[in-house]
């Protein structure tokens, strides 16, 4: 990592320090190994677990049940603050990323030019980006001696919120440019004959649409919530104001706390099916939920 | 005073899919008042021609010209279609969508829509989605949709296809009555007996070809060629 010389990337790695969790770790019957632990190294920590062939008992599954219920039920406050900060973070990357994603499907579902193709065909690829590489360029932009460097942007929620939008922009417009599409298809004659602006064009095919573009919306919300790579590089997993469930989660995993790592995923789909049901439950109260 | 849109000239008109001349070349000349209807077996080319003067489909070759400028005629006209396009909205906002493109305000909209809406016999669905009307009510939601801006040229694509006798009536009614309120109506259909009832002229097209224009009595009482000939006499007997 070419820019570690500059921040403090190693520093020593705190556990979601609470002593509860402590007790239940070690109560659980867990003999996670010590690998030796660094954040943005937390991938290679867990392969490297897994080729060592750390076994992984069923029990490890359960006690993680347990221990997610127990955390959540005692209102640990570690975890309530991971967990609104995923909540914000992906939140506030999904609604940008919306706001770009979305007239951008519905501007390319519209307009017929020349790279239209190819821009389509970028968008696609894009929607593959790796999440690591994201970090990692990120990373470089907003390092000190990068071009954005002087925003002091890295290791901050903000920087966070940027690559997630990077990330998930080119899902929430890719999704929507099909929903849109299609329904241009049906509504060309008539909005054409209706001598419709291309502004109020646009603006009747993501309202009629708008199920759909919520469904794009959540995707993207989908693969932010539960994205690691990017984020550990560019906001460093620092306690108290950078980490959250995802960096936590590979964090705990790291050190062999697979119960509390587990009990942290069941939080993490907790919340992702939470936002899920809310937005779905909001939008139904319309009207036309029967389209 | 606003210029007339009409009479419209239309001079050696092609339209082409692909390596395919589907309709032309047609030249034709449509006056200022009355109700012409397209008539012609199917596949004759009477959808391409209507959707060619209303500026939907492009011309490779030949033209078209309206009495005033093309961008101010295009908003003078509306269209129905043969296949009703149905909006995720509920009926009333349907109807009421044309006038919400001209700024008009939401509730005046809305309340306009309703009136249009139960002049079309639609007054209890109001507040339906568009999608689960059954076939002929959508058409006559789309009828009402294209009447609400008052358009001074209205073209409809055998908008009786999937009706009911009593709604066909119903439509054939709000058609005289639009026609004598002064609305051009440029409207197809294969139906000969509905053209008997409305039209006060004829365009017989088939296959691609315009074959006769000219005023209704005289079009059924001696059609010129064999092509319409056959025409009205099969729809006759069948
Ligand atoms: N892409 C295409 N290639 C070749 N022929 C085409 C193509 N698209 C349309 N056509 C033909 O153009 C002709 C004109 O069709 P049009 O819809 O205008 O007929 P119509 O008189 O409205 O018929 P109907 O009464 O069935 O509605 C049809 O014969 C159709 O097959
Ligand atoms: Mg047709």
């Amino acid at each position: 990592m070419p820019a570690s010389s500059e921040v403090p990337l190693a520093r020593p790695s705190h556990p979601l320090a609470s002593k509860s969790m402590d007790n239940l770790v070690r109560t659980s019957g867990l003999s996670g190994q010590f690998v030796y632990f660094e954040p943005h190294l937390g991938l290679l920590a867990i392969v490297l677990q897994f080729r060592s062939g750390a076994d992984f008992p069923m029990n490890d599954i359960l006690a993680g049940l347990a221990q997610a219920l127990r955390l959540v039920v005692s209102f640990d406050p570690t975890l309530y603050e991971i967990t609104l900060r995923s909540l914000s973070v992906t939140l506030t990357a999904t609604i940008i990323a919306s706001l770009i994603g979305l007239p951008l499907g519905a501007w390319l579902s519209v307009n017929r030019f020349r790279a239209r193709r190819f821009v389509i065909a970028t968008l696609n690829a894009l929607m593959g980006l790796p999440p690591v590489v994201v970090g990692l360029v990120v990373f470089v932009i907003f390092s000190r001696s990068g071009p954005l460097g002087v925003l002091g942007l890295l290791f901050t929620t903000k920087v966070m919120i940027i690559a997630q939008v990077i990330l998930i922009t080119p899902i929430i417009a890719s999704v929507a440019h099909q929903a849109i599409r299609e329904l241009w298809a049906e509504y060309h004659d008539l909005l054409i004959s209706l001598n419709a602006t291309r502004f109020q064009r646009i603006k009747a095919l993501l309202w009629d649409s708008r199920r759909a573009l919520l469904t794009a919306s959540l995707t993207g919300f989908g693969r932010a919530v539960g994205e690691v790579g990017a984020i550990m590089i560019v906001g460093g997993n620092i306690e108290h104001s950078t980490r959250v469930l995802t960096t936590a989660i590979a964090l705990e995993t790291g050190k062999g706390n697979f119960a509390l790592a587990l009990a942290l995923g069941f939080v993490l789909i907790a919340l992702a099916l939470g936002v899920n049901y809310a937005l779905h439950f909001l939008s139904r109260t319309e009207r036309s939920s029967r389209w | 005073m606003v210029a007339p849109l009409l009479p419209l000239t239309v001079r050696d008109a092609e339209v082409w899919r692909g390596q395919t001349r589907i309709l032309g070349p047609i030249s034709l000349n449509l006056g200022e008042s009355g109700i012409t209807i397209v008539l012609g077996p199917n596949g004759g080319g009477k959808t391409t021609l209507l959707r060619m003067l209303h500026g939907l489909e492009r011309m490779r070759r030949g033209n078209l010209s309206w009495s005033c400028s093309r961008e101010d005629a295009l908003k003078r006209q509306a269209f129905v279609f043969q296949q009703p396009v149905i909006m995720r909205r509920s009926v009333v906002e349907s109807i009421a969508y044309p006038l919400l493109l001209d700024q008009t305000p939401k509730r005046e909209a809305l309340s306009r829509a309703a009136e249009a809406a139960a002049h079309v016999g639609l007054a209890k669905h109001l507040d339906l989605p568009a999608q689960v009307l059954s076939g002929g009510e959508k058409q006559k939601m789309a009828l009402a949709r294209a009447l609400i801006r008052k358009p001074d040229l209205l073209f409809l694509d055998e908008p009786c296809a999937s009706l009911d006798g009593q709604s066909t009536r119903e439509i054939e009614d709000i058609l005289l009555r639009a026609g004598a309120d002064g609305t051009r109506i440029v409207m197809s259909t294969h139906n000969v007996g509905q053209a008997r009832r409305l039209a006060d002229e004829i365009i017989f097209v088939y296959r691609g070809q315009l074959h006769e224009i000219g005023p209704a009595p005289v079009f059924f009482s001696g059609p010129k060629t064999a092509e319409a000939t056959a025409h009205i006499n099969g729809d006759l007997l069948s």
